[in-house]
């Protein structure tokens, strides 16, 4: 009689078998599986054989790229002086330092997106119209950030608060430093630039920074309203959210940039158009904010908040340690979503006279000397409005990657 | 927790409260702005004047186009230029003796009235057009008119496209909520022209369009023709046809109300027409400081104390010419033979050279 066969020892776990693809036998399963997709790839091959080769001509003999470099620095800045140029570099070398500790603060090991993320200013030194200067501080900002990489690498990840507080600090920070001191047009770097000169992507991005790191926790409090047990809470959380989704964005800022001064007091100073549009920008985000949260928060299951309560933690600990971690986890995708479409609805600021990115692009088209140039002039706008969304969505699933979305 | 019905009944009256002061903070929006028009100004102007408003703020604000070629875009340092710019900057040399004190409130065709009447800006200069019902219900006040303009309509030369009676059946581009939009429809209407009318929302559109071959024809106002056929791919295989559909009257704009304000808009704008008649430019104004001209010597404010009239310093029109220029200075800068656009000066020639600019004298 054979010794029955007993493992002592746990069988070695083999990972799955992975699939080795010769380039004919990924083709045959990608494209031409069954009579069908054949089909249709000869069909998209030849869509793009007509789609290409014209894109491409136009690309390289027929468009007047000319247009971006001699205005390259309106599409950057609009009209901020030149002489205080340097205060938007400042801005700049500030975050790229402590965006570089804060990542070193957060992951400890290098990842292909910290590689990507480095190699930006190094890729950017490379545009050929840039001058010897701008390569320059440009370095300076890949220094920096290398510079804060290091410093927040050796602080152990439990202090990550103190990155988080840097971030808004630095957030602060730039808009003093670039709204500035003292008084209008003199050629001191500290003079005073007024928002009306503020412009191109600064404006874009300021925009889109402000109006995401604004909505985001008034839209979370309108959630909470919404879900509350008081009934005015509840009402005025309603009334909030429904009215504002009831209306456009556009007639928002339209309503902010014409309307508001004439329901101001007489002698009230002006407020300042760039803070109208930004708080038409947070209003609308926040009711829509509000209502991908409240998606979140109903997709934790009422066992958690009775587990919550059982332990005895009081409301705001209950909410703040059990249910929201829980709910935003669930709803990053809609919410990243989201502010992508706010990113690129703060280009409605251009219709009501601001000179964001599209702005720009409307009054460099203006100019004499560039009339005809709209293809260029769009399509060079578009790529960049393309890098910081496709950018966004990119952290975002890292981000759920991290949080283990999808896994847990 | 049961709430008690009591405290319900509250919080709903209060919540209802609320929603009704947001609902009255929302309601004005789309109606017509004329109820505030009337009452703004008016109270601003017992309060102060709007020069004595524009001094203290140390710059004059003009509502401005930035996207209109020629007339109000940002140049590659980011300065605005334009012919509208320079009547803005015409302002600030009369009132402070520096044309770069301006500021442009850059605002939309649609908006541009309502800056103007929420105090927001000071001079309307915006390519608008002097219409009736602007003039009265909207509450402006027109100064002289710096540009006459025309509706016009561009063919393709081979097209054999002569008058408005061979384009009955053609496709004709424009571009939607404007004038010429109108404009178009009631002058075929008028000619019992049948035609298809193609709109679109931007120029640029319209232009891409009539030059895909989309339209037999595109309309707008007749400088607008001139400056966008020079960026077509051949420019001479195009035409614009010899029929006018429209008076289009540009020119400054202030709000009612202030009177004071608007004569000095007003014989700033004269002034630079003047300054041509005389043959004054930026360029030779100090050899006509000895002038025996009475006529000149007034303009310049050598003799009587004429820009006192409009609360101003008594060089305040030489200041205009030596900064800004005459008229013919600021017509061939922005738009003259000089540059992209090589516009015929037609209706905007002094009247001695059969054009309709023509400036009251200085007595």
């Amino acid at each position: 009689m054979a010794a029955p066969v007993v493992r002592t020892s746990s069988a070695e776990v083999l990972p799955p078998p992975t699939e080795r693809y010769t380039l004919l036998g990924w083709l045959k399963k990608n494209l031409f599986t069954d009579w069908f997709n054949t089909l249709l790839t000869f069909l998209a091959l030849g869509f793009l054989y007509l789609i290409i080769p014209p894109l491409l001509r136009w690309a390289f003999t027929g468009a007047e790229w000319a247009v971006i470099p001699a205005n390259f620095n309106l599409f950057m800045r609009g009209q901020y002086p030149a002489e205080q140029a340097l205060r938007i570099w400042i801005v700049l070398w500030l975050t790229a330092i402590v965006v570089g500790f804060t990542w070193g603060v957060w992951s400890k090991e290098i990842s292909p997106a910290l590689v990507v993320v480095a190699a930006i200013p190094v890729l950017l030194m490379l545009v050929p119209f840039f001058a010897m200067e701008t390569r320059l501080k440009l370095l300076g900002v890949e220094i920096l950030g290398v510079v804060g990489y290091v410093i927040g690498r050796r602080v152990p990840r439990k202090h990550n608060q103190i990155a988080t507080w840097l971030l808004i600090i630095t957030l602060f920070a730039s808009v003093f430093i670039l709204r500035g001191f003292g008084p209008e047009q003199t050629d001191s770097l500290w003079a005073r630039v007024p928002t009306n000169l503020w412009g191109g992507l600064l404006l874009s991005l300021l925009l889109s920074i402000f109006g995401i790191g604004f909505s985001f926790p008034i839209g979370v409090l309108l959630a909470l309203g919404r879900q509350s047990k008081l009934p005015a809470i509840r009402t005025v959380s309603v009334l909030y959210i429904e009215f504002i989704r009831g209306v456009p964005l556009i007639s928002l800022l339209f309503m902010g940039q014409v309307m508001l001064q004439l329901f101001l007091p007489e002698g009230f100073p002006p407020i300042d158009r760039v803070v109208r549009a930004l708080v038409a920008i947070i209003l609308f985000s926040a009711a829509y904010t509000a209502e991908n949260v409240r998606g979140g928060l109903q997709s934790v299951p009422k066992g958690q908040y009775e587990a919550a309560m059982s332990l005895g933690l009081s409301t705001y600990q209950m909410m703040r340690l059990i249910i929201l971690p829980q709910a935003l986890r669930a709803v990053i995708p809609v919410l990243v979503g989201q502010f992508i479409g706010l990113f690129k609805d703060t280009s409605l600021v251009a219709l009501v006279g601001l000179f964001d990115l599209l702005g720009i692009a409307r009054v460099v088209l203006a100019n004499p000397d560039w009339l005809g140039t709209q293809q260029e002039v769009y399509v060079f706008i578009a790529i960049l409005y393309w890098i910081f969304s496709y950018a966004m969505s990119y952290a975002s699933r890292r981000l759920e990657i991290s949080l283990g979305v999808g896994q847990r | 927790m049961k709430m008690s019905p009591k405290v319900y009944t509250i919080g709903m009256l209060l919540s209802m409260v609320l929603g009704i002061i947001i609902a009255a903070c929302a309601a004005p929006a789309p109606t017509p702005v004329a109820s505030e028009e009337a009452a703004a100004p008016a109270a601003q102007e017992q309060a102060k004047s709007t020069l004595d408003i524009v001094k203290e703020r140390g710059k004059i604000i003009c509502v401005g186009n930035a996207n209109l070629p020629g007339f109000g875009f940002l140049d590659e340092e980011g300065n605005f230029s334009g012919f509208d710019v320079d009547y803005c900057k015409a302002m600030a040399a009369a009132i402070f003796g520096d044309a770069s004190k301006f500021e442009i409130r850059p605002a939309t065709a649609k908006e541009r009235f309502t800056v103007l009447q929420s105090g927001e800006a000071d001079v309307l200069i915006r390519n608008t057009t002097w219409t009736m019902s602007r003039d009265t219900d909207l509450g402006m006040n027109f100064a002289p008119t710096t540009f006459y303009d025309g509706q016009g309509i561009m063919v393709r030369k081979d097209s054999g496209i002569k008058t408005l009676q061979d384009l009955n059946g053609a496709s004709i581009c424009v571009q939607t909520g404007t004038t010429t939009e109108l404009n178009l429809a009631d002058q075929m209407a008028a000619a019992g022209i049948e035609y298809e009318p193609v709109v679109f929302e931007t120029a640029d559109e319209v232009t891409t369009a009539y030059e895909e071959g989309r339209c037999d024809a595109w309309t707008t106002d007749k400088s607008g023709l001139v400056s966008r056929q020079t960026v077509l791919k051949d420019p001479s295989a195009h035409e614009i046809m010899d029929v006018t559909l429209s008076k289009e009257p540009l020119g400054p704009a202030v709000r009612h109300g202030d009177d004071q304000w608007f004569d000095l808009v007003k014989w700033v704008t004269f002034s630079t027409f003047l300054a041509e008649e005389h043959g004054i430019t930026s360029e030779n104004i100090d050899s006509f400081m000895d002038s025996t001209d009475p006529n000149i010597r007034k303009l310049l404010g050598l003799e009587g104390e004429f820009c006192a009239k409009i609360g101003l310093e008594n060089d305040c029109f030489a200041n205009v010419i030596r900064q800004v220029g005459n008229y013919a200075e600021i017509y061939n800068r922005n738009l003259g033979p000089d540059t992209v656009f090589n516009l015929p000066r037609g209706l905007n020639s002094l009247y001695t050279d059969g054009g309709l600019l023509y400036s009251p004298p200085i007595r």
